[in-house]
């Protein structure tokens, strides 16, 4: 069991496929205006990645080697079509906004790279949870991102509002600057740069490291 | 002629693929450490824009869009749910073909390319030029515009990522923030840059 919710768990911090993997962020960032659009985009691409390890995993011996980029690309594509057509038809408003990017799940590296690295080799129960874990990973940056945009950006969460914003008789000014897409790519620098202060072990090497000028030498012999 | 010149600088610069919808991200950080290979992924992206684009146009329009195949007698039907399929099979396809027949007859662009041509089936600047061709309803002359300036316009901001990113080596940055997360920052700040295209109207 304890196997399992490793599997499950790991993604979430360890080994997110946003802050560590760098593996979809393509999407991550242009559908994070909203904090209602972002909640769809998240269950959308959770469930493609679960359902797609699930069949990659379940046919996995019977897919021949050199073939096996196109199969996984055909169950996805597959998949996607079919999370395409339920938003279009049960919530057809939120499809147009998010457009293209439900579209763009078939090339989220996320569900490419675990059907890939993960369900290839292990069984269909497990590749199941660690779809359910990236696609947690991944929604959890993705909900903070949307959190803090919205909030600073709008004075609202989800279309709610929680700061009355001036124009409506409240306090609040809205800044307009993280209601812009480039926002979030610092946001999501800043949340990487918490998350390895915090897992001190996902820092990288320095391509070049800076010596110390010659005065802090200088007093460090004295 | 002006119509296709100002498609074509709308597509490198205003709509900008990389900076101004964010497609194609995670090669764009993960292989923008150096110029030389940004130089070789941009080019192999370029060539595959321009010709993956005018492809899938001819096939959405003469298969897929909805009455298209009336030229073979069937009026009503309507394949258009296939089309991401479709697109993304042709784009895999199309990919192996070029890596093939660049190893057979132009071997000096097979090695500068080579490596990074598989890269590019999951790149989603290239489904994503496709899905906004399919959006746009462009026609096929507008798609081989839009796909080239498309390609041009990711090439120029990925050697313009690693052009920085070389620099700030002899930055002094903050552990933590070391590798992609400065390198998120910086490309926050370069679509900063390019959103001031977005005022010109043409």
């Amino acid at each position: 069991m304890s196997k399992a919710r490793e599997v499950l768990l790991n993604p979430i911090f360890n080994e997110n496929p946003i802050a560590l993997q760098i593996l979809g962020i393509c999407s991550a960032l242009a559908v994070t205006s909203n904090l209602y659009v972002t909640l769809i985009m998240c269950v959308a691409l959770t469930s493609v990645i679960c359902f797609s390890n699930l069949f990659v995993s379940l046919i996995r011996n019977h897919i021949p080697t050199n073939i096996r980029i196109i199969v996984q690309m055909t169950i996805i594509s597959s998949l996607v079509i079919l999370v395409d057509e339920i938003l279009k038809a049960f919530d057809y408003e939120t499809s147009k906004q998010i457009g293209v990017f439900v579209g763009l799940i078939i090339t989220n590296c996320i569900v490419m790279g675990r059907a890939e690295a993960y369900a290839m080799q292990n069984s269909a129960g497990m590749s199941f949870l660690d779809g359910l874990g990236n696609g947690l990973g991944y929604s959890i940056i993705l909900i903070v991102v949307a959190i803090f945009r919205e909030l600073i950006g709008a004075g609202s969460l989800a279309g709610y509002e929680i700061l009355p914003l001036v124009q409506n008789g409240g306090w609040y000014i809205g800044n307009n600057y993280f209601l812009l897409p480039p926002s979030s790519f610092v946001i999501i620098g800043l949340l990487i740069w918490a998350l390895r202060a915090w897992k001190t072990d996902q820092v990288e090497e320095p391509q070049f490291k800076i010596q110390s000028n010659s005065l802090e030498a200088e007093e460090r012999r004295v | 002629m002006e119509y296709y010149l100002n498609l074509f600088i709308k597509a490198v610069f205003i709509e900008n693929i990389a900076l101004a919808f964010f497609l194609g991200m995670c090669t764009f950080l993960a292989i923008s450490k150096k110029i030389g290979p940004a130089i070789g992924l941009g080019q192999a992206v370029v060539v595959v824009l321009t010709l993956t684009v005018p492809i899938n146009n001819f096939i959405y329009n003469n298969i897929l869009a909805e009455g298209a195949l009336s030229w073979a007698g069937l009026d009503d039907t309507n394949l258009e749910f296939l089309h991401l399929i479709s697109f993304i099979g042709i784009i895999a396809a199309m990919v192996q073909i070029l890596e093939m027949f660049l190893d057979k007859y132009v071997p000096v662009l097979y090695n500068a390319l080579g490596t990074f041509l598989p890269l590019i089936t999951v790149n989603c600047a290239i489904l994503g030029a496709s899905l906004f061709m399919k959006e746009r309803s462009y026609n096929f002359t507008e798609s081989i515009v839009y796909g080239f300036g498309a390609g041009i316009g990711w090439l120029l901001a990925i050697v313009a990522l690693a052009g920085i990113t070389e620099r700030l080596r002899y930055a002094d940055i903050p552990e933590g923030l070391q590798g992609l997360g400065i390198t998120f920052i910086t490309v926050g700040l370069m679509c900063f840059g390019f959103m001031s295209f977005g005022g010109i109207s043409l």
